[in-house]
């Protein structure tokens, strides 16, 4: 199903500039392999060669974090919306 | 260059000061064109350490999501260097999430905390001037 994704500013100009686009699926995992699909130039930035999450992301579903539910396997339901941000840390 | 209004030069500052002996961290929410910061957002630093940190991933979504309510965006981040100048590390360069941000580092390795700015893109450092305003 269609699900609302919110770009972090750094993907935006892979997506035409858009903020928000929809991508469709029923896991986490599936809806992002949509999105880059849809805009290849984000492969590699959301996720790695095997096609897990890159650590330099975060990704929620609604106000949660995927990594404290079922990752990538988390599943998406019609009205969610998933939210894309880059992870900061540093030394 | 990026502009500061003094109330939020004193919370970036503030918050460092209150984080110690650990790093302290936070973002920057404010008008991208401009570099004009209108709200700073203290958060976690998860790592709770003095030689790292990590931006509580939770106080981001929200942040981010308040600052696009204000028509705004997170257009940085600042943190903390408790013994060593106020100069991205190796870690910092290697980890720069978005080209796009303004990177403040705040040292408070001596009696007055040192605030400084950066632009990092594809691994290289620009400081930039912070006009803080009324000043």
């Amino acid at each position: 199903m269609p699900v609302a994704v919110r770009l972090p500013t750094v993907l935006r100009p892979a997506a035409g500039g858009s903020s928000t686009v929809t991508a469709s699926g029923s896991t986490v995992g599936e809806v992002l392999a949509d999105l880059v699909a849809t805009y290849p130039a984000m492969a590699g930035q959301v996720l790695t060669d095997d096609g897990s999450l890159h650590k330099f992301v975060n990704v929620y579903v609604n106000d949660d974090d995927v990594r404290y539910l079922d990752q990538l396997e988390t599943k998406v339901a019609d009205g969610d919306e998933i939210s894309i941000l880059p992870a900061v840390a540093g030394g | 260059m990026l502009r500061l209004p003094a109330p939020v030069h004193a919370q970036i500052v503030g918050h460092c000061l209150g984080g110690l002996p650990d790093e302290a961290c936070g973002l920057l929410g404010g008008d991208a064109p401009t570099a004009l910061v209108s709200t700073c957002y203290p958060t976690r630093n998860l790592a709770a350490s003095a030689k790292l940190y990590t931006v509580d991933p939770a106080q981001h979504l929200r942040a981010d999501r308040d600052a696009e309510s204000r028509g705004e965006q997170i257009i940085g981040v600042f943190h903390s260097h408790t013994h060593t100048d106020a100069y991205p590390s190796p870690t910092d360069v290697a980890q720069a999430p978005d080209p796009a941000w303004h990177y403040v580092l705040v040292s408070l390795r001596d009696t007055h905390p040192v605030l400084r700015s950066y632009r990092i893109v594809d691994g290289r450092i620009e400081e930039e001037p912070v006009l803080v305003d009324g000043r």
